[in-house]
């Protein structure tokens, strides 16, 4: 695929002839790929790109890159059930988060973890949720990796697949009219719906393009296109020109940006939201990356694909890496900074993890909780009767958890 | 088409009116209709969406003349996609907008199932109580008239099943108007199962139903003919052959108290079992199939209460559709469908048990 250093985003009627390009800021190696347009683009970041910022972007690519490492580890050892990673996306999440604001309400998919994690949910939150227990937000109702957060305007994951682009859609139908009502120009936020490549192969995907384009809705769709689906690579997921060549279809503004670019996607993703939040159309942005990990803690990718491979884009092109590399060349980061940055974060995560295994399991008495706004009678009852056998046989109902 | 007397709601009609001082006639697609244009007109959160709503007036009409009135804002016309505009819709509930979707009969609500079942219902508990779905669901269920298999499902058994959701199914203009205002004002997602055979029947409503203000609350159910022998557990068209089956069963010396449950879930428990205790044997009719049906449940509750099966004098009945996909010849759908005679005959059934010689 070409790559550009011009910032544009396509309007349908004016695409990209032949491939769509990937815009880049950076290249691999850290430098600026054309440093007077690069670095126009970082000096007009806001909040500013500073140091004390990047550092910050740094230490929290760092903490999911542990919180990945350990959490995986954490499963094997039969300490949680499930995870899912999001190595190799790193930029993706930090870069795209960092553009938004707490206004935009996020739909997700499931390896948006670092995104989150941007937006402040905390160490204790996440380990919680994983382990099911007392403290999670969640109450112990779902698998994990399927945090929720309202305080963060976060919508709680929901594993079918694709399901969330019509609802983001609605949603964003929902903060116009709200905005009208109010009598503002423009709504507060965008909605913002991550899925991935695979996810766009669902019937939902067209139904969501469809309706956003419409109903003229400020949405962005944010395709993480990672190049697999569990195990099927995008060869076999579609033969058109990724995802966002489908916008012109719908009449849709698209971009395609280089997913291991920290800046380009930051960049990208914050013109998405300008734009769709003064013309109140939708924007089809696509990170192109590279699924380092496994699709889950079930999954063993070294069946589908080589190691070879992996050892590749792990070495040759990992966001976190060419991120650091354009730090040190601005004297903010070194060797001991990094050691000690990638340390303290590997502490918080498995104090946050000792923390939370240790926590114990949420209250039986939740489970009837939340069915309905209000309890209905019958679920009284069934209550009743499970709490009086509860405390008839208070041994057999101790601890547990999967 | 349906034209044998047995089958005719009219005759419940009659039955069923109340000679009360100043009632107006009016149709059950009507009444749908009027609760709608009350809620919108007092919310201005509740919007309507689905296939042919807006110009076309309603595929049945029951959103007729809201267009005109409220514009394309609130009613909406969508491209033809249930899993499209249900998953918008509940997107756009989620930000506390209140969506009544019509499906155009809710067999085509399979193709949205997954955004009723696992959004919808599932994510207020999901999410541990952030995420409320204050959403309505509505359309034609169950038996209609000549249009065979894909048309012609009863839902009641499926949507019913699911905690999260609640699910209504009214039978007369009263029930439609009361239990959609409520499904409207309910916070929590409602499935409004109507009935495409009543949509044009009409029924005695007074000043007071007619009003804005007018609620029947959800998961209660409805005595429609008091009686002492047999108890006649039903819902929607049910209901109208039902009490045509129960002056049928008077002429025979047989009392059948007809229990209207207008609620599917959560069911009226108490009202269904009080009435079991009380005449010793129950019939539930409905328009599903047998298997796993609302029989089922009606028949699981009975033996479930200790007070109840020690009143139970007989087995607990079931009057279901045929358990075939609904045919299309007029004949054969005669056949496969619960008509008065099968009530009658039903309750005939149990009212004398022979012991084996």
């Amino acid at each position: 695929m070409p790559l550009t250093t011009e910032l544009r985003v396509y309007d349908h009627d004016e695409t990209p002839p032949g491939t769509w390009p990937v815009f880049r800021v950076m290249d691999e190696d850290g430098s600026l790929r054309d440093p007077s347009v690069g670095q126009s683009y970082i000096d007009s970041h806001s909040p500013t790109l500073d140091e004390a910022h990047a550092i910050k972007m740094f230490r929290t690519m760092a903490r999911l890159s542990q919180m990945d490492h350990i959490f995986l580890n954490a499963q094997r050892q039969g300490r949680i059930s499930f995870y899912m990673s999001s190595q190799g996306e790193e930029a993706v999440h930090i870069g795209s988060s960092s553009a938004l604001t707490l206004q935009d309400t996020i739909f997700a998919q499931y390896r948006e973890t670092g995104v989150l994690m941007w937006r402040g949910f905390t160490m204790d939150q996440f380990a919680d949720q994983c382990f099911s227990n007392k403290g999670d937000l969640g109450k112990g109702r779902q698998m994990p990796v399927h945090y929720g957060s309202r305080a963060l305007n976060w919508h709680t994951i929901s594993s079918p697949l694709t399901t969330q682009l019509p609802q983001a859609a609605g949603a964003a139908m929902a903060m116009k009219l709200k905005a009208k009502r109010e009598g503002k120009d423009s709504s507060d936020g965008v909605a913002v719906c991550y899925f991935g490549d695979g996810a766009a192969s669902e019937g939902d995907f067209h139904a969501a393009m469809n309706f956003a384009s419409t109903l003229e809705t400020p949405v962005i769709f944010f395709c993480r296109n990672n190049g697999f689906a569990i195990s099927t690579p995008v060869r076999d997921q579609y033969r058109g020109d990724g995802i966002v060549s489908r916008a012109k279809g719908y009449g849709m503004y698209g971009i395609r940006v280089d997913g291991n670019d920290l800046f380009a996607v930051h960049a990208a993703t914050a013109k998405a939201k300008e734009i769709a939040l003064r013309e109140n159309r939708p924007v089809l942005l696509e990170t192109m990356s590279y699924r380092v990990g496994h699709h889950s803690t079930s999954d063993d990718s070294t069946r589908y694909r080589s190691t070879d491979e992996i050892k590749k884009w792990t070495e040759e092109d990992n966001p976190i890496d060419r991120f650091q590399r354009y730090c040190e060349g601005k004297g903010w980061l070194d060797d001991k900074m990094v050691a000690q940055i990638m340390d303290e974060e590997r502490m918080q995560v498995l104090q946050a993890l000792e923390k939370a295994e240790k926590k114990g399991p949420p209250e039986l008495s939740t489970l009837f909780d939340d069915i309905y706004k209000e309890k209905t009678p019958e679920l009284i009852r069934q209550e009743e009767a499970l709490l009086e056998h509860i405390a008839k046989y208070p041994e057999k109902y101790q601890g547990g958890g999967h | 088409m349906l034209s044998s007397a047995r089958f005719s709601v009219k005759n419940a009609l009659r039955l069923n009116s109340r000679f009360m001082s100043s009632t107006t006639e009016v149709p059950v697609r009507e009444a749908l209709n009027m609760a709608i244009d009350q809620a919108m007109e007092e919310d201005d959160a509740v919007y309507v969406m689905g296939e042919e709503v807006a110009q076309y007036q309603g595929a049945y009409k029951v959103t007729k003349g809201l267009y005109q009135k409220y514009g394309e804002r609130r009613v909406i016309d969508t491209p033809i996609t249930e899993m499209g505009f249900t998953g918008l819709a509940v997107g756009s509930a989620y930000k506390n907008l209140k969506p009544i979707v019509e499906f155009m009969t809710f067999n085509f609500s399979m193709q949205a199932i997954d955004q009723i079942v696992n959004s919808a219902a599932k994510q207020y508990y999901m999410s541990a109580g952030d995420i409320a779905c204050p959403i309505v669901f509505r359309g034609a269920n169950g038996i209609a008239a000549g249009v065979a298999a894909q048309h012609s499902q009863c839902f009641a058994a499926w949507y019913s099943s699911v905690p999260g959701l609640k699910v209504v199914a009214p039978y007369s203009s009263e029930d439609a108007k009361g239990l959609l205002a409520a499904a409207i004002k309910d916070p929590n997602p409602v499935v409004v199962l109507e009935q495409e055979l009543l949509y044009g029947t009409p029924f005695p409503m007074t000043e007071e139903q007619m009003g804005k203000d007018f609620v029947i609350p959800i998961g209660q159910a409805k005595i429609e003919r008091e009686g002492s022998d047999v108890t006649i557990v039903t819902f929607s068209r049910g209901v109208g052959i039902s009490l045509e089956a129960a002056e049928e069963l008077a002429t025979k010396g047989i009392s059948a108290e007809v229990i209207n449950l207008r609620t599917i879930r959560p069911l009226d428990r108490e009202t269904i079992l009080s009435s079991v205790q009380k005449t010793g044997r129950v019939v539930s009719v409905e328009d599903g199939w047998p298997q796993c049906g609302v029989g089922a449940e009606i028949a699981a509750m009975c033996m479930e209460d200790d007070a109840t099966f020690d009143s139970l004098d007989a087995p607990v009945q079931r009057l279901c559709m045929a358990d075939v996909p609904m045919p299309y010849a007029q004949n054969l759908e005669e056949a496969a469908v619960p008509t008065v005679g099968d009530v009658v005959e039903s309750v005939s059934k149990i009212m004398v048990r022979q012991a084996a010689a």
